[in-house]
């Protein structure tokens, strides 16, 4: 079982990780740094304190599950990955190369700790309610945890499977939404709003918490009140900084979907000692 | 390989998608990995007949065949065999995004079942019908898909499809549909079944299409040609030895489905004819057009999907081969 780290751990964890997300898709020379660096505490909250997982054993039946439906922010996934040890460590900076294991977006096929392959958006949801009625059907414990973006909620289909979620009682399920307000073309309210969001996943019937998805401790007590409410699934609106910790990608649309240049990987990584 | 029987009754049997909701139930009592998902149309796809035996393994979705097929693909994910089924038309062009990532890209195990197939529906109209799925479902790699022609083919394909690691997709209809098979016929899938031998010609047909091709043989053979009948009925991956031979020993072969000749199984065949041993080939299907609302046995007749226009084919082909 992955042992639980304390918040200094996790918040050393959360820079080391941001480091090599820079790192990565510079190497890579494309790639979404900004959605990637706004996502770290949540996927290091999950894979640090909130989520039974066994790196030592994998496909263990009654682990929690984890789907990164906004897959082109593989990066975050990857390093977090490597740092529990699914995913080889001293290869992140084979990120987006030929055969490398770290694919542009989560690919089970190159790496089968993956939960699922995702990248086309809008999916993980209905994926994550696959896996939380199979754990239903087997009476497992185990919990499904899936991360949408913002923009991603523009997709029909994620609304589909709200709807769905609600109506059969899945509360072995809960969303994160990325809220970091940027999407490839520009700021979200410009291209197409999604605000109010909290209430629009009331509405469907989810319980919902809205909260600062920068800060370890609130996310600790947000997983831990989505686990002990029964009868609905939890949607946690993350309001996060698009590229966070890193000065001059902080709200810059440009780095959606930019690499940095080696110059920008130098001064990122000096922002992010 | 069977051998060919020479009569066929042809009597009306069940319905191909009757015929799956009846094995899906048996399929249920001896799997208990074995789950339903359906869109709203269970009484007309007879996944209602596993819900009523199975009601913690069936999953109702509502009217939402995209959410229906990557939650499918959840369930495979974590083990489970999913069968999901609509209308062929709902669940392949509606869900076929996510079929694409969400299934054929895992290569996950998830079993796809569309009824109301083809033009034979009837007066409910186009946009019920569903004339290109097979095109569709061929183009996910990795996709096995199924096309049997009667309730036998139907219960031992469902069978082999839930036996069969890996995504399929299983093509049936909406009427009832002539008998073909002695009910102790085998089936494997990717091997395709000699109906009837003949030399001058070969007629590969699948589903419905199949009733007709042995309607057209009989009619030809009193005109003194003598024609093969295959029953293609998977059309990916196809029996290419089986379409090697019939274009070798015969030298002339007609495709014929209730789908459009673009992207159907008449092409594919001929992909493999290409390859192997090129000979003239005609092909009967819907050409480049949607249908309307009438009878089924209306509308075959109006889109050239009855024994006579099989057998226009084949003296087109005759003339050709000359």
């Amino acid at each position: 079982m992955q042992p639980k780290k304390n918040l200094v751990e996790m918040e050393a964890i959360a820079k080391k990780l941001r480091r090599e997300i820079v790192e990565m898709i510079g190497a890579a020379k494309s790639g979404h740094p900004g959605g990637s660096l706004s996502a770290v505490e949540v996927l290091v909250t999950l894979y640090f304190d909130v989520m039974r997982h066994d790196p030592s054993n994998p496909k263990w039946p009654d682990r929690d599950r984890f789907i990164l439906s906004k897959g082109h922010a593989a990066p975050v996934l990857y390093t977090v990955m490597a740092e529990c040890g699914y995913a080889p460590a001293d290869k992140l900076n084979t990120l987006r190369k030929l055969g490398s294991v770290y694919q542009g977006h989560p690919d089970v096929r190159f790496l089968p700790t993956l939960e699922a392959s995702t990248g086309s958006l809008g999916e993980g949801v209905s994926l994550g309610l696959g896996m939380a009625l199979a754990a239903r059907l087997n009476q497992s414990p185990s919990r499904t945890y899936v991360m949408l973006g913002d923009g991603e909620v523009q997709e029909g289909q994620i609304w589909e499977g709200a709807m769905f979620g609600a109506f059969h009682k899945m509360d072995n399920l809960c969303v994160i939404v990325d809220y970091n307000g940027i999407q490839l073309d520009g700021f979200v309210k410009d291209i197409m709003e999604v605000a109010p969001l909290a209430e629009k996943w009331k509405a469907f019937g989810w319980h919902t918490i809205e909260l600062d998805g920068h800060k370890i401790p609130v996310l600790q007590a947000a997983f831990k009140e989505a686990s002990n409410t029964k009868g609905k699934p939890t949607a946690i609106i993350a309001h996060t900084i698009k590229g966070k910790g890193v000065s001059f990608m902080e709200n810059n649309p440009k780095f959606h979907g930019t690499a940095p240049t080696p110059d920008e990987v130098q001064r990122a990584l000096q922002e992010l000692q | 390989m069977t051998p060919s029987r020479t009569k066929f009754e042809l009597k009306l049997g069940i319905a191909t998608r009757e015929a799956f909701g009846k094995t899906l139930v048996d399929l249920g009592r001896e799997n208990k990995d074995i789950v339903v998902c359906d869109a709203d149309l269970s009484k007309s796809t007879y996944t209602s007949l596993f819900h009523s035996e199975f009601p913690d393994r069936f999953v109702s979705c509502g009217i939402a065949e995209s959410n229906m097929a990557a939650i499918a693909g959840g369930f495979a994910y974590a083990g489970k065999i999913p069968f999901i089924a609509s209308f062929s038309c709902f669940v392949m062009n509606k869900g076929f995004e996510q079929l694409r990532v969400a299934v054929a890209y895992p290569n996950l195990n998830v079993k796809v079942v569309g009824t109301h197939s083809g033009i034979s529906i009837g007066e409910d109209g186009p946009s019920q019908m569903s004339v290109e799925e097979t095109g569709l479902a061929c183009s996910l790699p990795g996709f096995t898909v199924i096309s049997p022609a009667d309730e036998v083919a139907t219960a031992a394909l469902v069978r082999a499809a839930a036996a069969h690691v890996g995504p399929v997709f299983i093509r049936t209809g909406r009427m009832k549909a002539p008998m073909v098979y002695p009910a102790d016929q085998k089936f494997q899938i990717g091997k395709s079944i000699v109906l009837i031998e003949g030399t001058d010609v070969t007629i590969i047909a699948t589903g419905l299409l199949i009733a007709e091709a042995i309607r057209a043989q009989e009619k030809l053979e009193a005109e003194g040609i003598s024609s093969r009948v295959i029953d293609i009925h998977t059309v990916k991956p196809l029996d290419r030895e089986a379409i090697e031979r019939a274009a070798s020993e015969t030298g002339a072969i007609v495709c014929a489905e209730e789908h459009l000749v673009d992207g159907g199984l008449g092409v594919r065949v001929a992909q493999v004819v290409a390859e192997t041993q090129p000979c003239p080939m005609e092909f009967v299907g819907i050409q480049d057009t949607y249908a309307e609302s009438a009878t089924p046995e209306q509308l075959l007749d109006k889109y050239g999907l009855v024994a006579r226009d099989i057998i226009k084919a084949v003296h087109r082909l005759v003339g050709r081969k000359k």
